[in-house]
């Protein structure tokens, strides 16, 4: 069941045949990708896949070797690049602000290619900060130097940074690692609210497969630099693809009070490996 | 929602007091540079009293014997001192920014002894006394040198983190001090004549390298204040700021640019002078926080009034003897950045 070449929701931002390379070493090998507008899209895969290098090119902050990427029908490299961060925004793993800088001054930024020389800071910018900082709630340490937070508290104002933006498309990579639990799923409650409330198009990297498959409308997964499986959980997440592109052995189960599809790893049978170790005694 | 509305209403308070904060401590900071100058000009072998001096600068028709006193012979040094020292904090501040790294500035990474080097081979070899062309010849020192320990840092293992470049820095002064030593060593003329130059001088008549480097610095003056924005961006990673639409390549190469000309400018004007550019910028953002389009305005500020300080006390010491102003700057310098640091951190 291979579902790479299904294209057929609208989609804004478009990948033809997109060939990325680190030396001789070919990270991306002819991907074609289109980003299903207004949803949250996932991206999944082993470490060395290419989803960070993706999303990235995606982002146009890496070029491409061969092929393109359209935003809006016009090639994003080729493009203005304060035009382009006018529609489309990018959060990088794990950002570092310079030491002592408030939340608030990080999160006006965001309004960095809405501003001009001669005009710097207008009410539209102060409108979109305090926006922001409400949606994702940063009100609270709104003044404190962003060095003091928490991770999830951090996290959430760089979330705030990219939502003063204001940009149709959001593009996060790997926005919850090094955090808890708990705050893993606030995080992408509040990465789900953008897309279902506020109508933004995300696309995220994420490790947690668990998380990916309760949070994902469009569910993508990458191996060797290609796409070899997209489609939402319900189609795609199922123990083989987990095999093939992973080679996880697990068991794909429906949690009785979300009906989210989950997986479980397969563990060595205990009472097996019990007998074995006392066969040995 | 009640909560709502008081943090809005505490978010205006504080936006109006910002502001507020904002301009009285400029006031404050422009009411010491001009009592830093006014001390400056009035410092001299005949001492004249501050009002005196004062009254001459802010009257530019009067002819008295203070008039010509401040405005043709003390005047060219102190707006030396200003320019220099401003100079050094702005190249200071914005190498600090764009590199992410605490401790880059022109002299650690090389700028400035590439200057000297220039400067001191052109005057060796050439003979070359044309002031007009003496901040440029330091320029192309200034940009080969920073080309140089970019380059080395570049191929180093670990790439161009902060280390490297801090690294390759001092490796290129150490060999270009010591080429300097050299060239010095072997010719006993140019010793004389720059000896006094490269130990960092304010001293002697600056009339005319004012008239080439004044004009210099200002445009860069400006064009640092219209990067600053850039930089406070482009200090929060390449990729954020790639996000937010920088183009950061450019933006480095016209950062660069501009550091080099204030560098050179500076170099030209009082020779080889380090701790400032270093110094600074963190005294500044002790105040300010990391916003560049502060700490940049302020690093020019808070720089002219250090060197002016400075070279008010490097003639006052030793009276009638005068030390080195580049001497100073670190003796005085350093003692402060600890005990700033200090009452920082408690």
């Amino acid at each position: 069941m291979n579902s790479s070449t299904r294209v057929s929701l609208p989609s804004r931002l478009v990948a033809t045949q997109l060939e990325v390379g680190y030396g001789d070493r070919r990270v991306l090998n002819q991907v074609d990708f289109a980003v299903p507008n207004g949803q949250l899209t996932i991206l999944v895969g082993p470490n060395g896949c290419g989803k960070s290098t993706l999303l990235k090119s995606l982002a146009r902050i890496l070029t491409p070797s061969g092929g393109v990427v359209c935003l809006d029908g016009q090639d994003i490299h080729q493009s203005r690049t304060r035009d382009v961060a006018k529609k489309l925004a990018l959060l990088p793993q794990d950002p570092v602000a310079p030491e002592g800088m408030t939340v608030r001054e990080v999160v006006a930024q965001g309004r960095f290619p809405h501003q001009r020389i001669l005009q710097q800071w207008s009410r539209e910018d102060e409108r979109a900060v305090e926006e922001a900082m409400s949606v994702a709630q940063v009100n609270d340490f709104a003044h404190r130097s962003i060095g003091e937070l928490s991770g999830g508290q951090r996290q959430r104002c760089w979330i705030a940074m990219v939502l003063a933006q204001e940009t149709d498309l959001i593009l996060l990579d790997e926005p919850t690692t090094f955090l808890d639990l708990k705050i893993q799923v606030d995080v992408m409650n509040l990465l789900a609210r953008l897309a279902h409330e506020k109508q933004r198009t995300l696309v995220v990297v994420l490790h947690e497969l668990n998380l990916a498959a309760a949070y994902a409308d469009y569910l993508v997964m990458m191996r060797d630099g290609a796409v070899l499986h997209q489609g939402t959980p319900e189609e795609i997440f199922s123990p083989d693809n987990l095999y093939q592109v992973f080679g996880l052995d697990a068991q794909v189960i429906r949690d009785p009070h979300s009906d989210r599809l989950i997986c479980v790893p397969t563990l060595p049978d205990l009472a097996v490996s019990r007998s074995a170790k006392l066969a040995v005694v | 929602m009640i909560r709502r509305i008081h943090s809005a209403h505490v978010q205006n308070h504080y936006s109006i007091n910002a502001v507020l904060r904002h301009l009285l401590t400029l006031a404050t900071v422009l009411a010491v540079l001009i009592f830093m100058f006014t001390w400056h000009v009035s410092v001299g072998a005949k001492s004249l009293p501050l009002d005196a001096v004062f009254q001459a600068l802010f009257d530019g028709q009067a002819v008295t014997m203070t008039h010509v006193i401040v405005w043709d012979l003390r005047m060219p040094r102190a707006l030396t001192a200003a320019l220099v020292g401003g100079g050094l904090g702005v190249a200071g501040a914005m190498l600090q920014g764009v590199s992410r790294n605490p401790l880059a500035e022109p002299s650690l990474l090389g700028l400035m002894a590439g200057a000297s080097f220039a400067v001191v081979m052109a005057v060796n070899t050439f003979h070359f006394s044309d002031v007009f062309w003496l901040p440029w010849v330091a320029a192309v020192g200034a940009l080969i040198a920073a080309v140089v320990v970019w380059l080395i840092a570049q191929l180093a293992p670990g790439g161009l983190n902060s280390l490297n470049l801090i690294l390759a820095g001092s490796a290129v002064t150490a060999f270009l001090a010591s080429l300097v030593s050299v060239v010095l060593i072997l010719n006993q003329e140019t010793f004389e004549q720059l000896r006094v130059w490269l130990s960092g001088s304010l001293s002697g008549q600056k009339t005319n390298e004012l008239k080439v480097a004044m004009p210099l610095m200002m445009v860069a003056f400006l064009f640092a204040l219209y990067l600053s924005s850039k930089v406070t961006v482009l200090a929060m990673g390449d990729e954020v700021a790639l996000g937010l639409g920088l183009k950061t390549g450019w933006l480095k190469v016209q950062v660069l640019i501009c550091v080099v000309v204030l560098t050179a400018c500076s170099v030209a004007l009082a020779g080889p002078i380090g701790f400032v550019g270093l110094v600074i910028p963190h005294v500044v953002r002790l105040f300010v926080g990391v916003d560049y389009r502060w700490v940049i305005p302020y690093s020019a500020l808070v720089g002219a009034c250090y060197l002016l300080l400075v070279d008010i006390i490097a003639r006052l010491a030793l009276r009638p003897e005068e030390v080195s102003t580049g001497i100073v700057t670190a003796l005085f310098g350093a003692p402060l950045f600890v005990y700033l640091v200090r009452a920082r951190a408690r």
